[in-house]
């Protein structure tokens, strides 16, 4: 287990730095998904930048950074406006409104790959499973003579810089449009931009971590370190604090994990991470019972005020 | 009327709601006075949270408008508090008591801007009058329902409005939260401030309200609760429903019977 930090600490460094850098992005990003009860979206969104992905290959005929993430971001907001629209013009309901959308989206994608597949040189494994242990050997970044780190891993630092900016900007909006659309509208905060705006970094965040850790794994990564937050408090802020130290445990555990059994290190973290959950799981449980049994008279301090 | 009164702080002209292209709520032309605490009573499916929300700007309308002090809404949204049904949010979100009364002040911030020590202070003070301060760092999945509903009344208060929409404050909560809720309505209709209350209880309704609006998918009418509360009216927005009727109406007849008639 303690192998891939002795051995080589600069490459695994680089993964499990990776590791954290997706997980935590996705994290935050998925604590909002998980209140407002969107935590598909991140699914939806994830099948629906295909399309987007090959589109902007096939004008642009490069596999630039650029292009890609605007294609990917294109998408992803396509597939938003298409959810709401079918949820809002029809009577279909927003969870089958988004099975039609991503399901339809992700079709076409895989249609133009088939169609254009000798001009696209994009492995749809890659986009599926990625694979974050390739992140070490990609071409370094170097800034006013300092190294940053590979291509990918500067970029994600990037995009969670620019999370975590605008989660402190709108802190207040995203929390009162997530709690009561109504007061919002009616306060002058308008949740369908805000709605639209949370899609959009979605949808940048899963386009820059699934190269490393694959458009399935991207959706564990958003639901799985909000998830446990939720286990463990009811503070938002303290849930997004808690997503942060879970994503940087299972990336640390993921690449031990990974090392250890000679596997995908992507699925590894997503492995820890579910562990993690379990875990604290089984604590709250236990937690529960062990109250239960400890004082069976009064479990609820009683308060001087009347109800 | 001279030129120099104030614009009435509720005006609503020829208003339509439609749902799935089924109209709700149509024809409704209202102007509503200042300093008054307004029921508005009607059965079920007559539109009165419907109004409420399209004159907030939640529902599209189909057509007609609304004014607030003479504005279209969007011009000052600040002038406007509102009270949702109790059910309308999720109780188990992260958040604490204190954190939701806050939610009160973010319409007067503006974008980006955290509440300050002043805001912490009037949500502080909001609670004090619905008598929940001690519950101020409690997650609010923590509290009954009666103190969901005051939370969500110390939320509206902190937004110090001038125009109070409420949608019924009073559903699901006990006696005692009843009579205190109340006294704070008064109280805020007695600084001057005019409440629209959705309610569906009619005869505490009687008592409660300076004005009535009897709604059935539009206006069957508005006026002081005296002129309104009459078995004819109400015969008229319930229709068919005789067991509340006949409650009322011999709740009504005992009283025209045992005391002389008010006029």
């Amino acid at each position: 287990m303690v192998d891939p930090w002795t051995v080589d600490l600069s490459l695994y460094g680089w993964i499990a730095l990776m590791g954290f850098l997706v997980a935590t992005a996705c994290g935050l990003v998925g604590n909002y998904l998980i209140l407002r009860r969107m935590a598909l979206m991140g699914d939806a969104v994830s099948h629906s930048v295909l399309p987007g992905l090959v589109i902007a290959f096939l004008f642009s005929s490069s596999r630039g950074t650029g292009a890609m993430f605007l294609g990917a971001l294109a998408a992803g907001i396509a597939a938003t406006v298409l959810i709401e629209a079918i949820h809002r013009k029809t009577r279909v309901k927003q969870d089958a409104a988004m099975g039609i959308a991503f399901s339809t989206l992700f079709a076409i994608g895989v249609l133009l790959v088939s169609l254009y597949s000798e001009h696209v040189d994009l492995d749809a494994d890659c986009v599926l499973y990625g694979e974050i242990a390739f992140v070490p050997l990609e071409p370094m970044v170097t800034w006013l003579g300092v190294t940053l780190g590979p291509v990918s891993l500067v970029r994600m630092a990037a995009v969670l810089l620019v999370v975590v900016g605008l989660i402190f900007a709108f802190y207040k909006e995203l929390l009162v449009a997530s709690f009561d659309e109504a007061l919002a509208r009616a306060t002058g905060i308008n949740p369908t931009w805000l709605h639209y705006g949370l899609m959009s970094v979605l949808s940048v965040v899963i386009v820059s971590a699934f190269e490393s850790v694959g458009a399935i794994l991207v959706i564990a990564m958003l639901i799985l370190p909000g998830a446990t937050a939720s286990l463990m408090t009811d503070r938002l802020g303290v849930m997004h604090a808690i997503a942060v130290g879970h994503a940087a445990v299972s990336a640390w555990l993921g690449v031990s994990l990974g090392v250890w059994l000679d596997c995908s290190i992507g699925a590894a973290m997503v492995v820890a991470g579910a562990a993690i959950f379990t875990l604290v799981w089984a604590g709250a449980v236990l937690r529960r019972w062990q109250r239960r049994m400890g004082h069976d008279v009064e479990p609820v301090p009683a308060t001087s005020v009347p109800r | 009327m001279n030129a120099k009164q104030s614009p009435a702080p509720l005006e609503i002209h020829d208003l339509t709601v439609a749902y799935h292209k089924k109209p709700v709520v149509w024809g409704v032309d209202l102007e509503v006075p200042a300093g008054q605490l307004i029921g508005i009573i009607g059965p079920n499916g007559a539109g009165k949270s419907t109004l409420i929300k399209a004159c907030m700007g939640l529902l599209p309308t189909h057509s007609g408008w609304v004014k607030v002090f003479g504005k279209p809404l969007k011009a000052d949204p600040t002038r406007v508090g509102y009270v949702p049904q109790r059910e309308s949010v999720d109780w188990d979100f992260p958040v604490s008591v204190m954190d939701v009364v806050l939610m009160g002040r973010y319409g007067r911030l503006g974008l980006i801007r955290r509440p300050g020590k002043e805001d912490r202070e009037i949500a502080r003070e909001c609670l004090d009058r619905v008598k929940l301060l001690p519950y101020a760092n409690r997650q609010i999945s923590n509290l009954s329902g009666g103190q969901q509903q005051r939370v969500f009344l110390a939320r509206a208060l902190a937004q110090q409005a001038d125009l109070y929409f409420m949608d019924e404050p009073f559903a699901g909560v006990d006696a005692a939260t009843e009579a205190a809720i109340v006294t704070v309505l008064e109280d805020l209709r007695d600084q001057g401030k005019t409440l629209l209350v959705v309610h569906h209880d009619l005869p505490t309704a009687r008592s409660y309200f300076d004005s009535l609006l009897l709604l059935n998918m539009n206006v069957v009418a508005f006026g002081p609760t005296e002129s309104v509360f009459t078995a004819e009216m109400l015969q008229k927005t319930y229709g068919g429903r005789l067991t509340i009727l006949s409650e009322v109406a011999s709740t009504l007849a005992a009283e025209e019977g045992g005391n002389p008639v008010r006029r």
